[in-house]
C-alpha cells in the first residue's frame, strides 16, 4: 500500500506494472474519480467550481495534462458546451459543478440532452452525506431535480462507489440510444479514501441497449420496401449516433429512394446528394412534406416522429405503411401507427435489409417531387437567398453566403428562432456531425456555449454559431470563455432586434399584436470589443461578401454582426396543429 | 370503480435500488394516471423488487406506451400489464372492531362464515378481522360491518397478482442475458 506520488502524469495507464499498484493504492475519492474520468477516455470537460465540489477541482489540478478543464461563466455553459462537444465528437460530454445554484443551473442543458440523445455525464457535487435532507447550504435535492429529465442518475454517497459509478454512468451515457446521466457527488466522499481500480462497465442484467434483430421483421421491411413504388426516407439522428452513415446511403442508393431529414439529421448525408430533398416538418422543404401524404412506403431511420416534423397526426400518412428503425423500442408507435418495427442498431439493421432489397429504380416517383422544389425555389427561396438589390437583408441570403464561403465544410451549430430555421434550411453539408442545434427541447441560449464545446469536439474545423439577439444574450457572457480560452468560433449574429419567431406567430396568428417582443438592444460590437473578440457590423449588402471573408481570414473569434429584415419570415411554413400538405408559403403565394 | 374504464395491473421488476419508485411515479404523471394501489416487495429472485400498481384507463394503447417507457428505464428489468381476466389477484383487508358493539352484534358466527374472515385479535377493547378478496369483497365486508358493528379502523393492501398464462420468467430473461454478456465479453 501507498500514496501515488503526485507528480506522477500518468496514473491513468493500463501498463502491467501500474495496474498491479493501482490495485493496491489508497487514495482520495476526488483522485478516483479523476483517474475514471481519465480510464474512460475523457480529456476535455467543461464546468465551475464551488464549495461542494473544491476537492474535485483541487485533485483536476495534479492532471492538468491529461484533462483539459474548460473554466466556462456560467453552468448552464458548461453543460451545453459538453452538449456541443458531444455531438460533433462521438465522444461523451462531460460537465462539472458544484452543489445546490451549481447543480439547478445545469437542468435546462440536462434536459435538451436527454430530448436530443445525446450522451453526456453531468457531476455536481453535493453536500456532505451526513448534512444531506437537511438544508444545508448550497444543497438541492439534485436527484429528485434530474431523474425525469435523465437516463440515469445516481447519488454517490461512499468512496468505494465512485470507480464503479462512473464506470456505469459512461456506460448508460454512451450505449443504445445516448443520454445525460447525472452523478451527485457527496463532499465528504471526495475527501475520503480507499483502494482504487478501474474496469469498465460493459453489461447490466437490467439494461438493454440494443433490443434484439427480428429477422421476421428484417425481410418484412424488405418485402415492403421491394413492393413499393412510391417509397419516402426521413433520416434522423439516429443515423449520425449510430455511425451508420455509409449504411444508410448503399440502402437509399439500392432502393432508390428519396429522403428528407429531421433537423438533428440533417448532416447525415449530403445536402447534395441527388435522392435528398431536405428538411422536413414545420419550416421544412415542401417537396418531402407533400410527399410524405402521397408516399405508399414510408421508411423512418432514426427518428421519433416529433410534432413539429408530423404536424397533425391524424393526417399524416394514413395512406403509407410504416416501417420505423429505431434502437429505441418505446418510440414504436409512440406517435405513429407502425406496420413494421425494424427495432436494432441502423448499423446492423440497414445493411440487412439492404442485402435483401432490389436494385431498384423510382425516376417516375422522384419526378414527382421536382415541380415542388421549383415552386419552393420560385416562391420562397429564390426572393430570400438572391433578393434583388436594395431593401434589407435576408436572414437567408446571410446564410447561404458563409455556407458557401466555408465550402459546405463548417459545422453548424445555432441558438433558436428564426435564424435557426434559416440555417436549418440553408447551411448545407459535406460531412456528418456538422449540425449542432437545440432540437427537441428548443433552448434559446443554447448556439453560443454550444459553439464553445463543438470547437473543442472539432478542432481542426470552423465553426460557424448563427445566433439571434434574443437567444445569444441569454448565454453571452460565454464571451468570457471565448476569450479566456483564445478560441477560434465564427459568432454570425442575425440582429432584427426582434424575437424574431414570436414576433412572426404573432404576425400570422395573434393579429399583429406584437406583445413583447421588440428589444432594445446593446452595441453588440463593443460587448465583443470588451471581451477582446474582433466584430465587424455590417448594415449593408454591398458589405457582406467581404465582411464573410474577414470573418473566415481572421485568426481567432468573430463576431459578424449582421443587420437583417426587421420583419423578415421563415417560410415555407405548417402552422403548428396542421397537416403536413397545409404549407403556407408566404406573399401571397400558393401550392 | 370508474366509469367506462379498465382497471389494469402493471407488473414490474426493478432493482432494489433507492429512487426507483419515483421512476416509476414520474411516468405516469406525466401520462396523467393516477395510480389505484401499489404493492411493493422482494421478488422471488434476491435484490430484484416487484411492483404491482393497479390504475384505470380507457385506452390500452396508453397502457402499451406506459409499459414500455417503464421498461425503458435503466434500473427496471421488465415490465407488463394484465387486465383481471388474465391473473389471479388478491388484496387483504383489515378492520378494528370494537369488543363491546361486536358482543352486542351477536351474528359474528353469520358474518366469519358468509365473508370467510380470519379473526386475528380479540382484546376486551377491540377486535381485529382479516379478509383476503377481490376488492368488492373487502368492500362488501366493510359496507356491511359499518353499518352494523361500526368499524373503528380500516385499511386494505395494494393488489398483489399472479399471471395465469405461462409467460416468460424473469429468472430465465436474465440468465439468458448474462450468458450473452459472457459470450461477449468473457470474465472482463
Amino acid at each position: 500500500m501507498h500514496i501515488m506520488n503526485k507528480d506522477n502524469q500518468n496514473p491513468g495507464t493500463n501498463s502491467a506494472t501500474n495496474k498491479r499498484e493501482q490495485e493496491t493504492e489508497i487514495i482520495s475519492g476526488s483522485e478516483i474519480l479523476i483517474r475514471s474520468l481519465i480510464a474512460e477516455g475523457v480529456d476535455t470537460m467543461f464546468g465551475y467550481p464551488g464549495g461542494a465540489i473544491m476537492p474535485v477541482f483541487d485533485a483536476l489540478y495534479d492532471h492538468k495534462h491529461e484533462i483539459k478543464h474548460i473554466l466556462v461563466r456560467h453552468e448552464q455553459g458548461a453543460v451545453h458546451a459538453a452538449q456541443g462537444y458531444a455531438r460533433v465528437s462521438q465522444k461523451v460530454g462531460v460537465a462539472l459543478v458544484t452543489s445546490g445554484p451549481g447543480a439547478t443551473n445545469t437542468v435546462t442543458g440536462i434536459t435538451d440532452a436527454m430530448m436530443d440523445s445525446t450522451p453526456m455525464v453531468v457531476i455536481s457535487g453535493q453536500v456532505v452525506s451526513s448534512l444531506l435532507g437537511s438544508d444545508a447550504f448550497q444543497e438541492a435535492d439534485v436527484i429528485g431535480v434530474t431523474q425525469p429529465i435523465t437516463k440515469w442518475v445516481y447519488q454517490i454517497r461512499r468512496v468505494e462507489d465512485i470507480a464503479w459509478a462512473v464506470s456505469k454512468a459512461f456506460f448508460i451515457a454512451s450505449s443504445g440510444r445516448p443520454g445525460p446521466v447525472v452523478l451527485d457527488i457527496a463532499k465528504d466522499t471526495q475527501v475520503n479514501k480507499c483502494a482504487y481500480s478501474y474496469q469498465k462497465t460493459h453489461f447490466l442484467r437490467s439494461y438493454q441497449p440494443v433490443p434484439e434483430i427480428e429477422e421476421d421483421h428484417i425481410r418484412m421491411a424488405a418485402d415492403l420496401i421491394n413492393g413499393a413504388k412510391k417509397p419516402l426516407a426521413l433520416v434522423g439522428q439516429g443515423v449520425v449516433l449510430g455511425k451508420a452513415e455509409e449504411e444508410l446511403r448503399a440502402f437509399l442508393e439500392k432502393a432508390d429512394i428519396p429522403f428528407g431529414s429531421t433537423i438533428l439529421g440533417l448532416s447525415a448525408m449530403p445536402s447534395d446528394h441527388p435522392l435528398n430533398f431536405g428538411m422536413l416538418g414545420m419550416h421544412g422543404n415542401v417537396a418531402p412534406n407533400i410527399k410524405t401524404n402521397e408516399c405508399d412506403v414510408l421508411i423512418a431511420i432514426g427518428m421519433r416522429f416529433d410534432d413539429r416534423v408530423t404536424g397533425d397526426l391524424k393526417t399524416y400518412a394514413k395512406q403509407a405503411k410504416v416501417i420505423h428503425f429505431d434502437i429505441d423500442p418505446a418510440e414504436m408507435n409512440k406517435n405513429v401507427k407502425t406496420a413494421v418495427k425494424v427495432c436494432g442498431d441502423a448499423k446492423q439493421t440497414l445493411p440487412l435489409v439492404t442485402a435483401l432489397l432490389d436494385k431498384q429504380s423510382h425516376a417516375g416517383w422522384l419526378s414527382e417531387f421536382k415541380p415542388y422544389v421549383q415552386k419552393e425555389f420560385d416562391c420562397v427561396i429564390k426572393s430570400e437567398l438572391y433578393p434583388e438589390n436594395g431593401g434589407e437583408i435576408k436572414m437567408g441570403e446571410v446564410v447561404h453566403k458563409v455556407t458557401e464561403a466555408t465550402q459546405n465544410k463548417a459545422v453548424c451549430v445555432t441558438d433558436v428562432g428564426q435564424h435557426q430555421m434559416m440555417s436549418t434550411r440553408y447551411f448545407k453539408f459535406t460531412q456528418s456531425r456538422s449540425m449542432v442545434t437545440s432540437g427537441g427541447l428548443g433552448t434559446m441560449g443554447f448556439g453560443l456555449p454550444a459553439g464553445i464545446g463543438a470547437k473543442y469536439g472539432a478542432p481542426d474545423r470552423t465553426v460557424c454559431i448563427f445566433v439571434g439577439d434574443g437567444g445569444l444574450q441569454m448565454t453571452m457572457q460565454e464571451f468570457g470563455t471565448i476569450m479566456e480560452y483564445d478560441l477560434d468560433v465564427k459568432i454570425i449574429l442575425l440582429n432584427n432586434n426582434y424575437l424574431g419567431m414570436v414576433r412572426q406567430w404573432q404576425e400570422l396568428f395573434f393579429d399583429e399584436r406584437y406583445s413583447e417582443t421588440h428589444l432594445k438592444n446593446p452595441d453588440f460590437i463593443k460587448v465583443a470589443d470588451a471581451y477582446n473578440i474582433k466584430g465587424r457590423k455590417v448594415t449593408q449588402r454591398s458589405e457582406l461578401d467581404e465582411a464573410i471573408a474577414e470573418m473566415l481570414a481572421h485568426k481567432g473569434a468573430y463576431l459578424l454582426e449582421v443587420v437583417v429584415e426587421t420583419k423578415g419570415m421563415v417560410y415555407p411554413m405548417i402552422p403548428s396543429g396542421g397537416s403536413v400538405t397545409n404549407i403556407l408559403l408566404g406573399n401571397g403565394n400558393k401550392l | 370503480m370508474e366509469e367506462n374504464k379498465t382497471l389494469y395491473t402493471i407488473t414490474i421488476f426493478s432493482e432494489n435500488t433507492v429512487g426507483v419508485l419515483n421512476q416509476i411515479t414520474t411516468i405516469f404523471t406525466r401520462r396523467q394516471l393516477n395510480i389505484e394501489t401499489l404493492s411493493v416487495s422482494p421478488s422471488a429472485i434476491k435484490g430484484i423488487h416487484k411492483f404491482t400498481i393497479t390504475t384505470f384507463s380507457n385506452d390500452e394503447e396508453v397502457m402499451k406506451k406506459l409499459v414500455s417507457l417503464i421498461d425503458k428505464r435503466v434500473d427496471i428489468l421488465k415490465a407488463y400489464y394484465n387486465t383481471n381476466e388474465d391473473l389471479v389477484h388478491q388484496e387483504l383487508a383489515l378492520y378494528k372492531l370494537s369488543t363491546e358493539k361486536v358482543m352486542a352484534h351477536g351474528s359474528i358466527e353469520y358474518l366469519v362464515r358468509k365473508y370467510n374472515v380470519r379473526i386475528l385479535e380479540v382484546s376486551t377493547d377491540c377486535v381485529v378481522f382479516l379478509k383476503a378478496g377481490h376488492y368488492e369483497e373487502t368492500q362488501g365486508l366493510f359496507e356491511e360491518l359499518a353499518e352494523s358493528i361500526g368499524v373503528l379502523q380500516f385499511v386494505r393492501s395494494g393488489r398483489i397478482a399472479i399471471t395465469k398464462s405461462k409467460v416468460e420468467r424473469l429468472s430465465d430473461m436474465l440468465a439468458k442475458r448474462e450468458q450473452e454478456n459472457q459470450e461477449k465479453w468473457g470474465n472482463a
